[in-house]
């Protein structure tokens, strides 16, 4: 039988694939990638939350995820595509404007 | 009633407050008659409260506001208006106004003349608080509210340098005003204790509520609070050994001296006692009070003793007020709380008087203290010579003015008390008294002129400001046959215990009050003998061990110099090179090295690459969830 | 029986393609699998009975988002392969279990020890969809509108971003050549 426990863990490994994919790459684009998996992962959290518990709380969450994660991809490929203009790449090593 | 209480308080504060709107401005005498006048109003309020006290009987008290109330402790700005503080508060603010319109004469010259007021009325102001407060902490407050004051004052010619004793044998004012200020500080600090002590003990600090539980309380509780609160009467009654600063103090303009240095300020500690005399007329300190009394009776001999040789004008008088203060104590100690208070009053009277009068010397001999350079002022200076004269009279304890009544009833209980070796001291010192008071005014006043030599041509002070002296001369010289109905209004206030001499004292009380006057004459005709005719210096006498002994102060101040200033400086010193710069400074010092050193190093990390930055995220929100994780397993 | 197929199933795809999304070189590469992963997530949701959130992934992850990254992609170089250092494998690795580890740990601890109680309890007798409604226009109409406005912020936002300057040669790269061009 599934388990709230089966749907925690997936979530979990899903987590921390997106987790790594923020910190090992450099590109800007792959970083938002990653950042959605984070997000999906957490939205599989919540909705096997509120199914275990029979409480709809958790796919209210998840669905103002959904809402926040669009508008993050909104605002953030503008701003990427502002980057890519001002410097021709979206590597973050050559990004390095802000070194103290 | 309540607002003639209101107006007496706070009219010397609106004064204060007025006169410091022209701190910085230069001098405007109307900033000087408003502040006269403001003082005259409050005299008028305290008299028609004395009145109203008198026809009564009973007293006001009135509660202003709730000041501090924290948990148990509440503590309100109560003011009472009963027998005690009524007269202080009568003798406080006619003391006052005359003061404040002499200063109108004597600041004349004074660039500061307005803030001179500000600070004068501050301290008036500070006095009442005391005098009226119905607690221990009111009466803390305008403690320390004098104390401000008189370092202000003492102060107020700060800009004088300090010059070294064979240039100038005065000290400068500002090292006169720490002192004062240091010294009482150590006697506040015992009388903090005491404060804390009663409130420990009783849980209040309303005199009332802490009386009533005074026979409840142990003998060492009782004992203890005594000590304490005696020991801060000490300090601002400039009692030995704590006596030192009330000489030096006489640096501060003569107007000061006159009010604070003789007839208020200084006379707060007696009013202490006075103030809480359930607790000093309690069987078991009996031993406390007692000493109160030996120490009043020592310091009264041994300043009278000191002011036989001065030659400075001022300082004569402010021996003189050291030792009617002990003449007060040993009243006061001795039980006898009713003629201590009648003692502090005349004598605030007279002693004023006296000042004033000496500020007027001051100021005609051009800021020249030291009577062997006065001599025949009376011809310039009738009013003052006339003043001074009856105020020494007064002094000296010879009928019918005040101070024969006040000082022989205090002799007189000493007698009573059985203490016959203070008796036989306290009359000795009546004939020292005398003597000190008259070759002062010989010396200045009779004789050749010395001044003439100096260049100095003298003038007699204002016509107004010899008028404004007339109620205390009028009073120094009536003063004394209220002695019977000042007794019998006094003690019909419940906190006042009478005290009355027995049978076998009162057949004596004649012969006892011929015998000190006996004293007295013998001290004048000694001094007239002596500084009659101009100054003859006996080179022998001035050469002599006790001449030396008395000149020097008995050497206590340069004791104190070379045994408490300067270990005091030492070990001042060695806590600052080795404390102070080796480890406290030089910790803080390492503090912020470290984060310097850390910031330069950590700098580093500052890539400015955006994936190294998440990597160091990484690793704090890996070790944040371990936190979180960690202390929920603890939990 | 089949829900245990459905979900490994589904759960190795999603792992394996997102892996390939975030292991990748190539982005379309990356981006296909990221799209194909949304579509089995949805998955996910229809197996836990969240019929409308199934729907709206597939409607805004797969419709919308990928759309607008596809879209974005036209203005990067998307054929070539990225070329980047990486940082140290094994730290990132580590990093990424441990945090895995945690917030399993965290988030499993209440569910384990039955701490958790239901606020708003699936109402009986209605479709998901319905149900959905129902909470989400009377308990989270606030929070409703406020997203509402925040995705009208965000196009605002991403219209000015990306679209000022649209008829500038993305080979320019000097600000002064470009304000100097506004100012004709």
């Amino acid at each position: 039988m599934i388990g709230l426990s089966h749907y925690l863990i997936l979530s979990g490994l899903l987590f921390a694939i997106g987790f790594v994919g923020v910190i090992r790459r450099r590109n800007l684009l792959m970083l938002f990638f990653a950042t959605e998996i984070m997000l999906n992962s957490a939205n599989i959290a919540f909705a096997a939350a509120s199914y275990y518990y029979h409480d709809l709380t958790g796919q209210m969450f998840a669905f103002f995820i959904i809402a926040v994660a669009a508008s993050e991809v909104a605002v953030g490929l503008g701003l990427l595509i502002v980057l890519y203009k001002k410097f021709g790449t979206l590597d973050l090593d050559d990004l390095a404007s802000m070194k103290g | 009633m309540e607002k003639f209480v209101y107006i007496a308080l706070f009219a010397p504060l609106v004064s204060s407050l007025f006169a410091a709107l022209f701190g910085m401005s230069p001098k405007k005498t109307f900033v000087g008659v408003i502040a006269s006048l403001l003082l005259a109003t409050s005299f008028v309020a305290s008299a028609i409260l004395a009145a109203y006290v008198v026809q009564t009987g009973h007293g006001i008290h009135v509660t202003m506001m709730d000041w501090i109330s924290a948990g148990d402790l509440a503590i309100p700005f109560g003011f009472v208006v009963d027998h005690v503080s009524v007269t202080m508060m009568v003798v406080v603010t006619l003391v006052s106004t005359v003061v404040h319109i002499y200063s109108i004469g004597y600041m004349d010259h004074d660039k500061s003349f307005n803030r001179f007021f500000s600070y004068l009325s501050a301290f008036v102001f500070s006095m009442l608080v005391l005098v009226m407060s119905d607690n221990f902490a009111g009466l803390f407050i305008g403690w320390e509210g004098v104390g401000v004051c008189s370092w202000l004052l003492i102060g107020f010619w700060y800009h004088k340098k300090d010059e070294s004793p064979e240039v100038n044998p005065s000290i400068s004012p500002s090292w006169a005003a720490n002192e004062a200020f240091i010294v009482n500080r150590i006697a506040d600090l015992a009388m903090l204790v005491g404060i804390f002590v009663l409130y420990w003990n009783t849980g209040s600090l309303q005199y009332d509520v802490v009386f009533a539980a005074l026979p409840y309380l142990d003998e060492s509780v009782l004992t203890l609070a005594a000590i304490a609160l005696f020991i801060g009467a000490m300090g601002k009654s400039a009692q030995f050994p704590l006596h030192t600063w009330l000489t030096d103090a006489m640096e501060g303009p003569t107007p000061v001296s006159a009010l604070i240095h003789a007839a208020t300020m200084v006379t707060a500690g007696v009013f202490l006692v006075i103030r809480a005399n359930p607790l000093y007329s309690m069987p078991e300190v009996s031993e406390v009070s007692f000493f109160i009394a030996a120490l009043g009776t020592f310091v009264a001999f041994f300043a009278a003793s000191m002011a036989l040789v001065n030659r400075d004008l001022k300082r004569i008088i402010a021996y003189s007020t050291l030792s009617q203060l002990g003449y007060m104590f040993a009243a006061a100690g001795l039980g006898a709380y009713w003629i201590a208070l009648f003692h502090l009053a005349a004598h605030a009277f007279f002693k004023a008087l006296l000042f004033l009068g000496a500020g007027n010397v001051m100021h005609a001999m051009h800021d020249e203290l030291d009577i062997f350079k006065m001599g025949g002022l009376k011809k310039v200076m009738r009013g003052t010579y006339l003043y001074m004269g009856i105020a020494s009279i007064a002094l000296a304890g010879i009928p019918p003015l005040a101070g024969f009544f006040s000082k022989d009833a205090i002799i007189e209980t000493a007698f009573n008390e059985g203490t016959l070796f203070l008796w036989a001291m306290l009359v000795v010192t009546a004939g020292m008294t005398a003597f000190y008071s008259f070759r002062q005014v010989f010396l200045t006043f009779d004789g050749d002129e010395r001044y003439k030599e100096f260049d100095i041509h003298p003038h007699e002070m204002y016509k107004f400001v010899l008028v404004a002296m007339s109620p205390l001369a009028l009073l120094a010289i009536i003063a004394g046959f209220f002695q019977g109905a000042f007794q019998e209004f006094v003690t019909s206030s419940p906190l006042m215990p009478d005290y009355v001499m027995s049978e076998h004292t009162h057949h004596l009380a004649i012969y006892l009050g011929i015998l000190v006057l006996i004293f007295a004459v013998g001290g004048i005709v000694l001094a007239w003998k002596k500084y009659g005719n101009g100054l003859k210096r006996d080179e022998k006498c001035e050469n002599s061990f006790i001449y030396q002994l008395l000149k020097n102060q008995y050497y206590i101040p340069q004791f104190y110099a070379e045994f408490i200033s300067k270990p005091y400086y030492l070990l001042s010193h060695i806590m600052w090179k080795s404390v102070d710069m080796k480890i406290i400074d030089a910790s803080v010092d390492a503090i912020a090295y470290l984060f310097f050193k850390g910031g330069d190093q950590t700098r580093k990390m500052q890539t400015g690459n955006l994936s190294n930055y998440l990597n160091w995220m990484a690793v704090g929100l890996v070790l944040m969830l371990l936190v979180a994780a960690v202390t929920a397993l603890i939990a | 029986m089949y829900e245990q197929i459905a979900f490994y199933l589904f759960s190795v795809l999603t792992i394996g393609l997102f892996l390939v999304t975030v292991l990748s070189k190539n982005i379309l590469y990356a981006m296909t699998s990221l799209a194909a992963g949304m579509v089995l997530i949805s998955g996910f949701f229809f197996m836990l009975g969240a019929d409308f959130l199934g729907v709206v992934q597939l409607i805004v992850y797969v419709g919308a988002v990928m759309a607008l990254y596809a879209f974005a992609m036209m203005f990067f170089d998307a054929t070539r392969d990225i070329k980047e250092k990486t940082t140290n494998d094994a730290l990132v690795f580590f990093l990424g279990g441990m945090v895995a580890l945690m917030l399993v740990i965290i988030f499993a601890a209440p569910v384990f020890s039955e701490n958790i109680q239901a606020m708003y309890p699936v109402v009986e007798g209605v479709g998901n969809a319905q149900a959905v409604g129902l909470v989400l226009f009377t308990k989270y109409l606030v929070p409703f509108e406020v997203a509402a406005v925040m995705l009208l912020v965000a196009m605002i936002a991403g219209i000015i971003l990306a679209g000022k300057k649209m008829d500038h040669s993305l080979t320019t790269n000097d600000d002064k050549v470009i304000s100097q061009e506004d100012t004709k």
